[in-house]
């Protein structure tokens, strides 16, 4: 085994940069005192004012994660931002802390970061923080009216039990109850005092419809033409799953458009925050379904940062064999659904759900579960790969996958229809991209070569020898042919994981229910096949996280569909939305 | 249903006449016909789709059973196929595709979530269990449900719909106007279920008066 790879020299580079920092803006940025924080923190007043100089002058153009942190015992509120060079590099974190006084406020960073625009209103909507000067402040997981900002820590909901689990009910001498009893609503609700259902009115959405509008291109034909206002969704069959878009149309062409989201906002975050590290495993099986090895990779790799454990050679590859194996098949999961969507219903689609089950099988094999994999640990993997699975894979990657995968290349990329709907519909610019924080293959196909496996290389990712897929045109054919440039990357390193892979122990730990994680905080990414996929980990040393946070790459790159589509067809918004490649368990958490 | 089970038993068909005629009842024709097309509303809502739709595929192919054809509109499909996690935003448009499904319709709730809650009952956004709600035929337990775990309980629907009597079945009593139709929930500053108003009114007020 050898020592993993050395912390100490980003590190130093890390505390350098911050020096600069803080020596250019002596008055309003402060150093980070807590020990195992990292970063800066800003006085709100000037909050705008560096961050454009973090942008413009320290070259950190890439703002990836925007979350916020109730510290209740201090009464503060703290807004984190991190920030990324899409040259690479490691990243640079600030925050801001506000009194956490009723209304909290903090300025917006939509004006220097586009991509803030979402996670700002999700930080609305879950902690009640307002952000001035934020074009479009709506809630945007749970619906207007909703009781209460939820991921406070003072705020519980009707099924609370208890602050960390295992919670005493569930424990073998423990009487079970039925959690409905013991509220005074026997369900999952939680009414103010004295509120009558008979009387409410609901919210009728006029926000949303009054943002449509604001945020909407003006006729300037001087024709006078009505508009409609189509809302598809939440339930629509090319929306992959379960969001909903409010588009103001004029004739066929999109004027504006709103998502709506939070259908399938299941409450990972607060789950989290009561669940202990490794419980949290199994819930990052299921927030981006189709990738579960990923997400349990992400996760793993935020916790072992706060832990500061190495993880075991045999491990690290064969996490990087399972994370490219689940890359390969949600590329070929998107390249049938892109097709289904352009109406090439079900065919290619069945071709691409075929390799996915014997993907699916190995996933099986290794870990008992086809989609919910729950296969890694803090340390490594849970269990060897077993021998037939080995083989299984080696017969995958060297014969079925290249031949498959050129096969479905040769079916599809000459073709005249697909080429007719996809050739120069233009997706986004590689400025654009970077100013809405999209990651991914999307970012990558509009000439930003920004892969975290090469630009901040994590696991032993370090080691291979890969090309980073790139396309220049940042057209819909472009973002359709990266994937499989990527697919065929990732069979390259598959190889070479596959021949490089030692033989020893697959966990550096001894296995444990309970892991001691100390105090500090975390923020863990990956190259997800959709994009950054990071876990945010604040631990106050407790067995549960105090605050656990997904930067989801789906929630945040949805963030340029309004870009995209504003002034394009309706009909190619369908596509420009499956070449997103989003997914809603990892969109709403 | 082989041609066999179709007929009645007991009457002796001539062999060479098996596979041309039937001796068989109305309602046993009409639950033959109802079990071989039941298709599914085409709506996912989280994970359990995906392996709903892995079912569709080459390697299970649903298709045997008569339910390959997914419908998009709810107007033309005869099963609602609960497949995730039912949230309190998503609810008042699950409730409205059920309304608008013609009869006689099913409903099949897959997997933990859509069962009971499943892992994220404890949410705040969580409806506990589709069956709160509308009224389940199969429970598919898993989290999801294997492919082959949700025909089986498709086949176990298969075997209800063969048991279905017109003069017992719900869609066909007189005098009840639509037993089946639920009426919407509101989001008010939590779900509300309109048919539980009062109760919730005097534990609302029994909140305040404990506090």
């Amino acid at each position: 085994m050898t020592a993993p790879t050395s912390v100490t020299a980003p590190a130093e580079v890390s505390a350098q940069l911050y020096a600069k920092l803080i020596a250019r803006f002596p008055e309003s940025v402060a150093a980070e005192t807590r020990p195992n924080y990292s970063g800066v923190i800003i006085k709100k007043e000037n909050l705008v004012e560096v961050a454009a100089a973090i942008r413009d002058e320290f070259g950190y153009d890439l703002l990836t994660a925007v979350t916020a942190v109730d510290y209740l015992a201090e009464n503060k509120m703290e807004v984190v931002y991190h920030a990324y060079k899409t040259t690479g590099g490691t990243g640079l974190v600030f925050r801001v802390q506000a009194e956490r006084v009723d209304p909290i406020e903090v300025p917006s960073l939509v004006e220097i970061w586009a991509g803030a625009d979402f996670q700002e209103r999700e930080a609305y909507d879950l902690f009640g923080i307002k952000f001035t000067s934020h074009p479009d402040l709506r809630r945007i997981l749970m619906w207007e009216g909703f009781e209460g900002y939820p991921l406070r820590k003072d705020w519980k909901e009707a099924f609370f039990e208890e602050e960390a689990k295992p919670f005493k009910s569930r424990w073998p001498e423990g009487k079970h109850t039925y959690a409905e009893f013991k509220n005074p609503f026997r369900d999952n609700l939680n009414f103010p005092e004295n509120f009558d259902p008979n009387s409410y009115q609901p919210d009728n959405e006029d926000d949303l419809y009054a943002s449509l509008e604001n945020h909407s291109l003006k006729n300037e034909s001087g024709l006078k033409t009505d508009q409609i206002v189509v809302n598809m969704g939440p339930h629509h069959p090319s929306t992959h799953g379960v969001l909903r878009v409010a588009v103001t149309l004029e004739g066929e062409t999109i004027l504006g458009l709103k998502p709506v989201m939070g259908y399938l906002h299941r409450n990972h975050d607060k789950i989290g925050e009561r669940s202990t590290f490794l419980q949290i495993m199994p819930y990052t099986d299921r927030l981006d379904y189709f990738n579960s090895m990923s997400n349990n990779l992400g996760y793993a790799i935020a916790v072992e940062k706060l832990m500061k454990i190495p993880v075991a050679e045999r491990a690290e590859y064969i996490r990087v064999i399972m994370a490219e194996l689940t890359r390969i098949q949600n590329h070929l999961i998107f390249v049938g659904t892109l097709t289904n969507d352009l109406g090439a219903m079900y065919t290619p689609s069945l071709y691409a759900f075929e390799e996915r089950e014997l993907i699916l099988d190995i996933f099986e094999a290794v870990s008992g579960a086809r989609m919910m994999c729950n296969y890694l640990r803090f340390g490594g993997v849970v269990r060897d790969i077993p021998e037939d699975a080995l083989s299984k894979i080696k017969d995958l990657v060297y014969e079925r996958l290249p031949a498959k995968t050129a096969e479905m290349e040769r079916l599809l990329n000459d073709n005249e229809v697909l080429m007719g709907r996809l050739k120069g519909v233009h997706v986004l610019d590689g400025e654009t991209a970077v100013k809405y924080s999209v990651t991914g293959p999307v970012l990558r196909a509009a000439g930003v070569p920004y892969d975290i496996r090469r630009a901040d290389p994590y696991s032993v990712y370090d080691r291979f020898d890969f090309d980073v897929a790139v396309r220049y045109n940042g057209d819909m054919m472009d973002n359709y042919l990266i994937r499989f440039d990527e697919i065929w990357q990732s069979l390259r390193i598959l190889e070479q994981a596959l021949q490089q892979m030692p033989e020893g122990p697959v966990n550096s730990q001894k296995l444990q229910y309970q892991v001691r994680v100390p105090a500090g905080e975390a923020y863990g990414r990956i190259e997800s096949p959709k994009g950054e996929l990071g876990f945010y980990i604040v631990s106050n040393g407790k067995p549960t996280p105090y605050r656990y946070h997904v930067r989801p790459a789906s929630f945040v790159n949805i963030t340029a569909l309004e870009e995209m589509c504003r002034g394009s067809k309706i009909q190619d918004f369908v596509a420009l939305l499956a070449m997103l490649d989003i997914v809603m368990g990892e969109l709403d958490r | 249903m082989e041609p066999e089970s179709l007929s009645l038993p007991n009457y002796n068909i001539p062999e060479d006449l098996q596979n041309v005629v039937a001796v068989t009842t109305i309602e046993r024709l009409y639950n033959w016909g109802k079990r071989s097309s039941v298709w599914p509303l085409m709506f996912g809502l989280a994970c359990c789709a995906i392996e709903m739709i892995a079912a569709q595929t080459a390697r299970y192919d649903l298709a045997r059973f008569g339910m390959e054809v997914m419908r998009p509109t709810p107007r033309q499909a005869d099963m609602l196929l609960v497949s995730g996690t039912v949230t309190k935003k998503m609810l008042p448009a699950i409730i409205r595709l059920y309304n608008q499904m013609p009869e006689p319709k099913y409903v099949v709730a897959m997997g933990a979530c859509a069962s009971s809650g499943g892992p994220f009952k404890e949410g705040y956004n969580v409806v506990a269990g589709i069956d709160k709600f509308l009224p389940v035929d199969v429970y598919v337990p898993g989290c999801p449900p294997t492919p082959q775990a949700l025909i089986a309980g498709l086949i176990k629907l298969q075997e209800k719909i063969d048991k279905e009597k017109f003069k017992t079945s719900r869609w066909y009593q007189k005098g009840k106007t639509d037993p089946n139709y639920v009426p919407m929930p509101v989001l008010g500053p939590d779900l509300i279920d309109v048919r539980r108003n009062e109760e919730f009114k005097r534990a609302a007020a029994r909140k305040a008066g404990t506090v």
